[in-house]
């Protein structure tokens, strides 16, 4: 029988349950050794040969290279691990949360100023607000989701 | 016999603590937001605790995903403040209280709920930043804490129920404590915020509005939301905001008053909720 998962239709969403966490297991343990500031410099030095020495899997290495949060999302990585790898690269929480939305930074700051985004057409798959996936991406970034 | 008198409830958004150690609280953006606890500072002298217990989360931390305790209860003399990649805060390190909280530690898992106990730990803004918008910037802070961690990063996280419960199994631990103790809750994170994936940057207003409604006079009936309804409707790390049900179940049976209520949007990505609810 299979587990009862609500959150599955939410769109833009990406709940970091028990099979997410074993997925991203590796990628989460190395961005926890990033809140020592020996290790952060070493992996600026070097981010490919720090990134060789933890067992995670080849995409996984990629997607942080490539500063790309949904990507690491999508393999297994959360939020509040990954503000390491960002916390690292010298960037806020909101500009990590903007880099997932394709806004620029002003954008997505004007967005907040100005109430955030709205709920609406946001709760389920297949409604029409802005963070359902026909809708993507939402700004005017050029950065391809690169932090 | 000591006594829960008072429940503090509020956001803990990192970029809050970045703010005050940078020195920018003056500035339009931040202005409103800080204006909006000059009440609470104010209180916070003239009703001084003699310990705060502060239910917040570890945010990646003090666990990683080695190992992730539901609930976690801090028995230790101190905790220090955190890099959480940025550098530590510039903020004192926290006194803990370790008779009050072994006490508490054995009261509550004789009434079933499975605390881990921990000895050492480092607190992150979770904790912190609570800390820095009731007291502002003390080179000590005013009491000793006890640090409480729930986890809401790794699903499946307490439900709501489960929270309101071990607050009430937490009123009944301090009451049984022989000291007089004058103690507060807080219950901290939240309010609305999403941080990950195309959704982020969502804020409810309205939600957040009628979840402080009802914490204050329908806490009851709002510890059965399930936590679908917080992610759909407050965004995926507004969950954060079970953890508020764990403070407000420690609080008196009878209507509490409200001593103070605020609500501001935006800090960084995240509506900022407030409330100073006092036992009668």
């Amino acid at each position: 029988m299979s587990l009862d998962k609500p959150y599955l239709d939410v769109p833009g969403t990406t709940i970091f349950d028990a099979e997410q966490s074993r997925k991203g297991y590796w990628l989460n343990q190395f961005c926890m050794s990033l809140m020592k500031h020996e290790n952060r410099e070493r992996f600026k030095a070097n981010e490919r040969a720090y990134l060789d020495e933890w067992p995670m899997t080849e995409a996984q290495k990629e997607a942080a290279l490539a500063r790309n949060l949904n990507w690491c999302i999508s393999l297994g990585g959360n939020i509040y691990f990954l503000a390491k790898l960002g916390a690292t690269h010298g960037k806020s929480f909101q500009q990590m949360a903007g880099s997932m939305t394709g806004m620029t930074e002003e954008e997505y700051r004007n967005m907040m100023i100005a109430g955030g985004r709205s709920v609406e057409g946001n709760r389920v798959v297949g409604e029409d607000g802005n963070a359902q996936k026909h809708r993507q991406p939402q700004g005017t970034s050029t950065a391809q989701g690169r932090l | 016999m000591a006594k829960i008198t008072a429940s503090v409830f509020t956001s803990h958004v990192p970029a809050i603590g970045a703010a005050l150690d940078l020195g920018k609280t003056t500035e339009p953006y931040w202005q409103p937001l800080f204006a909006g606890y000059d009440y609470s500072k104010q209180w916070m002298k003239d009703n001084k605790p003699d310990v705060i217990f502060l239910v917040y989360n570890d945010h990646a931390t003090a666990f990683s995903l080695e190992m992730i305790p539901t609930f976690a209860i801090g028995c230790a003399d101190s905790y220090t403040p955190a890099d959480e990649g940025w550098g530590p805060r510039p903020v004192p390190v926290v006194r803990g209280h370790p008779d009050l909280a072994s006490h508490i530690a054995q009261s509550v898992i004789q009434d079933d709920f499975d605390l881990t106990i921990v000895n050492k730990m480092d607190v992150d803004h979770g904790l912190t930043v609570p800390l820095s918008l009731m007291c502002g910037q003390p080179s000590v802070w005013p009491c000793p804490v006890i640090p409480f961690a729930v986890n809401v990063v790794q699903y499946p996280v307490p439900s709501g129920r489960r929270c309101y419960n071990l607050g009430r199994a937490i009123r009944k631990a301090v009451e049984t404590y022989d000291e007089p103790l004058n103690v507060h809750i807080w219950g901290t994170g939240g309010m609305s915020h999403q941080l990950q994936g195309p959704r982020a940057g969502l804020i409810n207003r309205e939600w957040d509005n009628a979840f402080l409604d009802r914490l204050i006079a329908d806490p009851d009936g709002l510890a059965s939301v399930p936590h679908i309804d917080y992610v759909r409707e407050a965004g995926s790390e507004g969950i954060e905001l079970v953890m508020w049900l764990i403070a407000r179940g420690a609080m008196s049976d009878k209507a509490p008053t409200v001593k103070h209520r605020f609500y501001h949007v935006p800090a960084s990505n995240t509506a900022v909720g407030h409330l100073i609810l006092e036992n009668n």
